[in-house]
Parts: structure tokens; sequence; C-alpha cells
């Protein structure tokens, strides 16, 4: 427990990760989970802002029906370069790859991950991967949508195809060796006393999505293969013409990426349960109950890929077999929601920039699962199934989510990073702007999907303008609020406050060691006593108070 | 359709401003209310069994009513009734084929009369499309390898939008369309005065004659091929002793893949007309066998192998495959 209240005046430590080795070799040929995590931050913020730079164009050609701004095909390449992009370069190994790599190990009172250089092998797998994508994407991209549905993407579109899903390949291979890491070190490097009920959430949670990183990711390599074979080589797999059944492919496709949504959201939610609790002040709310339902939906999460094909023509049981699983998958979700809610309840709430981005996913996620439930209901997805309806939802749980639950866990471990403070107010207006540029870009498409614009249209009917301009005037605003992140944050480097060990006064192994750590995280290796989120009983707290 | 589609929707968006409106109220009263203040520690509470079983139960309860009303919806809407004017359509990148029995044809434009069930049969010459008209509240994807089906009734004269909603490459976008629909006099004055090129039965009956379909398909005993009359919607023994009902997709299966479902008592010597005939043709073939069905009542085999199938154990075999439904069991061997 340190005092945090008090103004005390802290000094960077004299030797920590970042200047314990200089020079290029010394970042390349890391070890170092909290160095390998820096080389993932740099890679996934520029597919961010690439990804970003897409969303901005397809934004701007929205403005008018007509699309005067690209052509039809240009702009059918910038949004599956921008779905490509975000998902598979971004939002997979957002928090995993980046916060996880930093933060897991230090949290388990370890000083590395289980297999440092499977580690640095995933970074550079990724970025061969990373090369792939931007190989497909410079030599005119890709035109399939980032879903990739057969026949159209084996023997149709003209397009790098085979280039991008080697890309996406390698990609989901880096993902298999993170979770492969995460779950052999949570299993084997637990410091003394820090049993699995005292793990933080943040722990339980990307242990779940590890889960399904290494039981999802290789029937994506297969389904991409297969795809390959298919276009490269004329096997008849999916196309019919060759004998195939493009349905298969849509199954395939789908049992990697519903869970992977999973992979996407869980470790969001871990960062949620720390954030909560730390600015509340306050033990979390049903401690197994938020850790067993991040188990709950990896495990569900594998059974209900097929409700992306309720109109697809798979028969009408196994429809309602899915839809009904979908529903089961949705109540873990909630109990999380319920529980972080439940967390403020008489605690001790201050509104720091984490603690804002947190709110944020807490209400945002709530109306993107809500909305989840529209998709599910079988009679109801008919209607609004591969409309802006589901373009919304995906954001609001994808952007309003784990965006946010992002870019809240990188200002809540900043100064355990970099050692340095961001400047508050600053970071504070951009999550303002965030959220209300994000409600203004995507809640009209909810509407707009229910009217029956179709998704990745190019022009689209004069009645559905107003709507789309009111989109586009928030994807301006929204592309402020994640722009300034970036320039505070760099700023914050040379004129940042010096932050000291704990700037938030939070439990959690990870702030009771200097910021930046040392290169082997602790000095001594840490002994746990207490359940985790111990803030203390009543007197304790009143006393460093 | 649409009313009750609406329905469920206005009920879930209630669902879904309540409990968003619940937990933003909360979090905001929360965070005003227990702002940190110096002397005032938080509580330290551990979880409340009672409340997780609560927020559990609660919006398991209210899923499954969502559930079932959706599922029951679903039911509903893959069910055309058999009252329904037939019409097929053939999608394409990027245009909208429609062709109607009596052999009127349309692109991008699809007439309907108000007040009558409509059922489209559709298929897709190259990827993937979705016949989706909003203002039914009606998608289906198109597939190319097999034939789905969507119905709708519409209610009000007018035009309304026809979408592709599945993404099916550079043209996407454009291909669209529109449903006219009409009150039924005006319907069939507009299909008085479409040019009809003969019917789609008639147009079918040539083909069948073109390609030669009738050196082995014969009534007689002798064929090499099983007789078509009074073949389509009927059950058919295979040579693994499954039986499988003479639909749209079994026809034009056994036109381009012959060897998948051999009729028990004949031999695999048909070869495929894959990439010869199109899918108009096929939907013509069928129709084609459609109307020699309606028209007679002959034996559906022409062979007196003791395993066939003969007229007068149809109804057996349709009652046993309904109860074969019911136990969830296929019927016959699977392989």
């Amino acid at each position: 427990m340190s005092s945090t209240t008090q103004p005390v005046t802290h000094v960077m430590p004299a030797r920590h990760y970042l200047n314990d080795n200089y020079g290029i070799r010394s970042w390349l040929l890391t070890k170092d989970h909290k160095r390998i995590a820096i080389l993932y931050l740099f890679s996934i913020t520029f597919f961010f802002f690439i990804g970003g730079i897409f969303a901005s164009l397809i934004r701007l050609h929205l403005l008018t029906p007509g699309g005067e701004l690209f052509q039809a095909d240009t702009y059918n390449k910038l949004f599956t370069m921008h779905g490509v992009n975000m998902i598979f370069f971004f939002l997979i190994p957002s928090v995993p790859a980046v916060l996880g790599n930093f933060i897991l190990p230090i949290m388990l009172g370890a000083k590395d991950l289980a297999f440092p250089k499977i580690n640095l092998l995933s970074w550079y797998i990724f970025m061969g991967g990373a090369t792939f994508a931007l190989i497909a994407m410079v030599s005119g991209g890709v035109d399939t949508g980032w879903t990739f549905y057969t026949p159209l993407s084996s023997g149709y579109v003209k397009t790098n195809v085979i280039t991008m899903a080697v890309g996406i390949l390698f990609a989901g291979f880096s993902s298999i060796f993170t979770g492969l890491n995460f779950i052999v070190t949570t299993h084997r490097m637990r410091a003394p006393g820090l049993t699995w009920g005292r793990l933080p959430l943040m722990v339980w949670a990307n242990y779940a999505a590890s889960l399904i990183m290494i039981l999802g990711t290789p029937v994506l390599a297969i389904t991409l293969i297969l795809l390959a074979l298919e276009r490269g080589f004329h096997i008849g797999i999916f196309d019919p013409k060759l004998g195939g059944d493009p349905v298969l492919f849509q199954h395939m496709f789908w049992f990697y990426s519903h869970p992977a949504v999973y992979i996407m959201i869980l470790p969001g939610m871990g960062v949620i349960s720390e954030i909560v609790t730390c600015f509340s002040r306050k033990r979390v709310f049903g401690y197994s109950f938020i850790a067993f339902s991040s188990i709950a939906i990896a495990v569900f999460g594998f059974v209900v890929w097929a409700h992306h094909m309720f109109v697809a023509g798979i028969s009408v049981y196994s429809a309602m077999v899915f839809s009904l699983l979908s529903y089961a998958v949705a109540i873990p979700s909630a109990v999380k929601v319920f529980n972080w809610t439940a967390t403020m309840y008489k605690g001790s709430v201050s509104l720091d920039t984490p603690m804002l981005y947190a709110l944020g996913f807490i209400g945002l996620f709530t109306v993107g699962g809500l909305t989840g439930l529209f998709l599910a209901a079988l009679g109801l997805d008919v209607h609004i199934h591969d409309t802006y309806f589901v373009i919304a939802h995906f954001h609001y749980v994808m952007v309003g989510g784990m965006v946010m639950a992002y870019l809240g866990g990188l200002h809540f471990w900043w100064p355990k990073i970099t050692g340095k403070l961001y400047p508050e107010a600053a970071a504070k207006l951009a999550a303002l702007i965030t959220f209300i540029g994000f409600n203004l870009t995507f809640f009209p498409q909810f509407i707009l999907g229910y009217m029956g614009m179709p998704r990745r249209y190019a022009t689209y009917a004069p009645e559905f303008q107003v709507l789309n301009v009111f989109s586009t005037a928030g994807a301006s605003i929204l592309a402020v609020g994640f722009i300034l992140p970036a320039i505070y944050f760099v700023w914050s480097l040379k004129y940042g406050e010096v932050a000291g060990p704990n700037p938030w006064g939070a439990t959690g192994l990870e702030w009771q060691t200097s910021s930046p750590p040392p290169t082997h995280n602790f000095y001594q290796t840490p002994v746990v006593t207490e359940e985790p989120y111990y803030y203390g009983t009543e007197e304790e707290v009143r006393v460093v108070q | 359709m649409a009313g009750q589609v609406d329905a469920l929707y206005l009920f879930l968006v209630l669902i879904t401003t309540f409990f968003s409106l619940l937990i933003a109220i909360l979090i905001l009263y929360f965070a005003i209310k227990y702002k940190r203040t110096p002397g005032r520690p938080a509580e330290q509470i551990h979880g409340s069994t009672l409340l997780e079983i609560v927020w559990t139960v609660i919006p398991l309860g209210i899923s499954m009513v969502i559930f079932l009303w959706g599922a029951f919806l679903y039911f509903h809407m893959q069910r055309p009734p058999s009252n329904a004017l037939e019409i097929y359509g053939v999608a394409k990148q990027w245009m909208w084929k429609f062709e109607y029995p009596a052999g009127q044809r349309e692109i991008n434009s699809l007439h309907v009369p108000t007040g009558q069930p409509v059922k489209v049969t559709l298929i897709s010459q190259d990827v993937i499309h979705s016949f989706f008209v909003p203002a039914f509240r009606v998608k289906q994807d198109v597939l190319p390898n097999r034939y789905r089906t969507a119905w709708f009734t519409a209610t009000t004269p007018g035009t309304y939008h026809l979408f592709c909603s599945q993404y099916c490459g550079t043209k996407h976008s454009g291909m669209i369309g529109e449903v006219v629909v009409m009150k039924p006099a005006d319907f069939a004055a507009w299909m008085e005065s479409g040019k009809a090129e003969g019917s789609l039965a008639a147009n079918g009956e040539k083909l069948f004659q073109q390609f030669g379909c009738t050196t082995c398909h014969r009534p007689d005993s002798g064929a090499r091929g099983p007789n078509l009359e009074g073949l389509y919607g009927r059950p058919v023994r295979l040579q693994d002793n499954r039986v499988v009902v003479a639909d749209d997709n079994y026809i034009r299966e056994s036109i381009l893949d012959p060897n998948a479902k051999i009729v028990n008592g004949f031999q695999p010597i048909m070869p495929t007309f894959r990439g010869v005939i199109s899918e108009e043709g096929l939907l013509q073939i069928i129709a084609y066998l459609k109307s020699m069905s309606e028209q007679s009542g002959q034996p559906l085999n022409n062979r007196t192998s003791p395993t066939e199938l003969r007229d007068t154990e149809v109804p057996n075999v349709q009652q046993q495959m309904q109860q074969d439904n019911q136990n969830q069991k296929p019927p016959g061997k699977q392989p």
C-alpha cells in the first residue's frame, strides 16, 4: 500500500528496462517481454492509423449517395483493407500482445514470460505477416471484404487474395504463440502465494482469450490454406463450379472468426476489471463470477458461429440451435457488466482518464451487447443481417468496447511502461471527444440498418443520406479523439511528470515495482498474501488517507 | 410479416433502452454519489450470490422470450404457403433476372400483385448474392449451388427497393432493382402485356428434346434412365436405400452431377450437363418436369425390381419419412 495523495516528488529509477541497454540490436534481439510489448505497440499503432485512414476515406466517400470520390472498385478495397487491418493487425494483438505482454508477467510476479524467445519469434512472425499484408495493399489491394467469402474470393476477384491470406495466416501464428506463452506462464510462473483465486482478472481474461487463440486460430489457418489452394491450383473445395460448397467456407471461417471477437473483447474486459476496481478503491464485486464468466465466454464462443449464417441457407433447426446458444453466450457478458457497475457502489470513485474510458466501455459495450440480441433473434436477423445495423453493432463492441478498453489500459499503465505521467486534462478531453465522436458516428448506423441500407455499398439510395452525413461528421470528431492521445503520449515522454511506482494507488504486483520496471521486473521475488484488489479494511484505508 | 418483425424489433428496442439507461444511470449516480472524498473510504463488499443469481436468471429469462419469438417468426418465414405465386430468379454479377411460369421475363425489376403470397426460387450463376427487400423484411442468400426460396405477401401498391445484400464484387452496390407491387387487376393486365416467348415448361420441353434426354428417360421398361413423368415432388429410393424427395435441388443436382444420387435399379451412365445448360435452362427443365407430374399420374419408376418404389408405396414412405424427421433420425442409411 503506498500513499499517493500527498504530493511527493518522484525520481526515475536509475536502472530500468529502457536504459538497461541501448542500440537497435538490443531492441530487435530482445527477449524482454516489456521491450517486445513496445515493439508490438509501435507495430499495431502503425496499423491502427493506416486502418483509420481507410475508415476516414470510407466515411468521406459516403457523404454523398452517388459516391463521387472513388470508383466502386477502390471503395471495395478500402473497406476490405480497413477490416483486415483493424481486425488482424490491430484488434487481435492490441490488448494481449501490447498490454498483456507487458503487464501479465509482472502481475504474476514473474521475471518474464515462460518462453521469451518464442515471444520474440511471435513478433517477427507478426511483422512477416504484416509485410505480406502491406505488399498486398500497395500492389493493388484486395477487394473481397475481410470475410473472404467464396467463391467470390477464390475464383472471381482479380486482386492479391493469396498474398493477403498468407499475411493473415502469419499473424494468426503469432497470436497462437502469444496465447501459448500466456497459458504456460499463468500455469507455471505465478509468484509464491499467488493462487488461482488471487489472480488479477486481467490474467483470467487473457488466459481465456489465449485458450481461444490456441484452439481457434489453427482453423483459420486451414481455411486460408484451402482458400489459397482453390484460388491458386483450382482444387475444388468451396466453388461449386469445381465441385465445392461455398457455405462450407462460411462454416470454417466463422468457426474461427466468431470466437475471434472474444479474443478481441475478453482482454479488454480484463483491463476494465483492473481500472474499475482501482478507481473505485474497492475490491471487485463477485470476483469468481467475473473470472468464470471469461471462461464461459471462451467455451460458449466456440458453439455460436452459425449465427452469422441465418440467411445463408442452413437448416431451420440448426439455425434455432445456434440462436439459442448465442443467447447463452450473452449472459456471461451481462454478468460482467452488472458486476462492474456494482463494484462502484459505495466505492471511493475518482474519474481519472482510465476510469472515463472504462465507464465509456461499460456504457457502449452494453449497447453493443444488447444490439447483439437483435441479431441473434432469428426472424429479426433476416431483416437486419448484412445491413448497417451489423456494422453499428460490431463497432459498438469493437470500438466502443475494445478500443476504449485498450486506450483506457494504455493510459492506466502508461506511467508503468514509460515512468511518466501523461497530461491529465488533455487526456480527459480526448476521452470525452472520443465518446461523443464515436456515438455520433455509429448510432445513426443502427437506424440506417433498420431502414435497410446494405453494408459494403459504394453508392446508396438518396433517403439514406442524412444519417450518413451525421455518421461522417462523427467520424471526423472521432479521428481527433484518436490523434490527441498519440500527440500527448509522445509529449509526455519528454515533458511528462515522473510517475513514481504507483501513481494510482493501485494494488497488484505491477505497482509494487519501480516505473519503469527493471529488466527482470523485481529485485526480489514478490510473495502474495492477499486477495486481489485488496484496498484494505476501512481502518487501514483511513490511516493511509 | 413486416408488422410482426417490427413488433419484435420494438420489443428489443425497449429492452435495450431500459438496460442501457439502467446501467448508464447507475454508473453516473455511483460516480457522483460515491465521488472520492477524504475521510470517506470505500466500503469493501465481497459480492452477493443472490444478486448474481438475479442478474443471471432475469437476462436469461428475457433472452429466452426473444429467442422463442424470433424462432417463431423464422419458422413462418421459412415455410412458403402452398398457394403462393411462383417466380424464378437468377442472380449474376451484377443483375437480377426474374421469370414467371407463363414465360414473362424481367431484369432488375419484379412485378407482384397485392394480397397474394409470392414465392421466389433463387439461384446464382456465379458468386453468392442475397435477395433483400427491406420493405417486406425478407432476405435470402442466393447460392450458386442450390435453390433457395424467399416468400412474402405485399400489401400496398408501390415501388420498393430490391438490394443485393451479400457482397458480390465490384458493382455490388449497383446490383439493385425494384419490386413493383400492383393491384391484382393491374397485375393481371401486366402479365397479359408481357411478351412471353412460350411458358417456362414449354421452353423446358424444347431443351429436353434438344439435349436428347428422352433417349433414356422414357416411360417404357427398356429405358436406361428412370421415367420422369410424375417424378416431381415424390420420394425416390436410391441405390444405397436412402429415400429422397425429388424437389428442385434434387433435379438440378441430378442434371449437373448425375452420379451423386443414383436411383435404385439404374446404372450410373448419365453424363454431366454442367456448363452445358444455363441456370435459366435448368429452371425451364424443372418447370417442364413439374408440368409433367401435374398432368399425369404415371407410375414413378419404370422398373420392376423388388426394391424400387412403387406408386402404392408412396404414402407409406412419406409417412415413414415424417416419423423419421420427428424422431430426429435421418431416414435410411447414412454414408
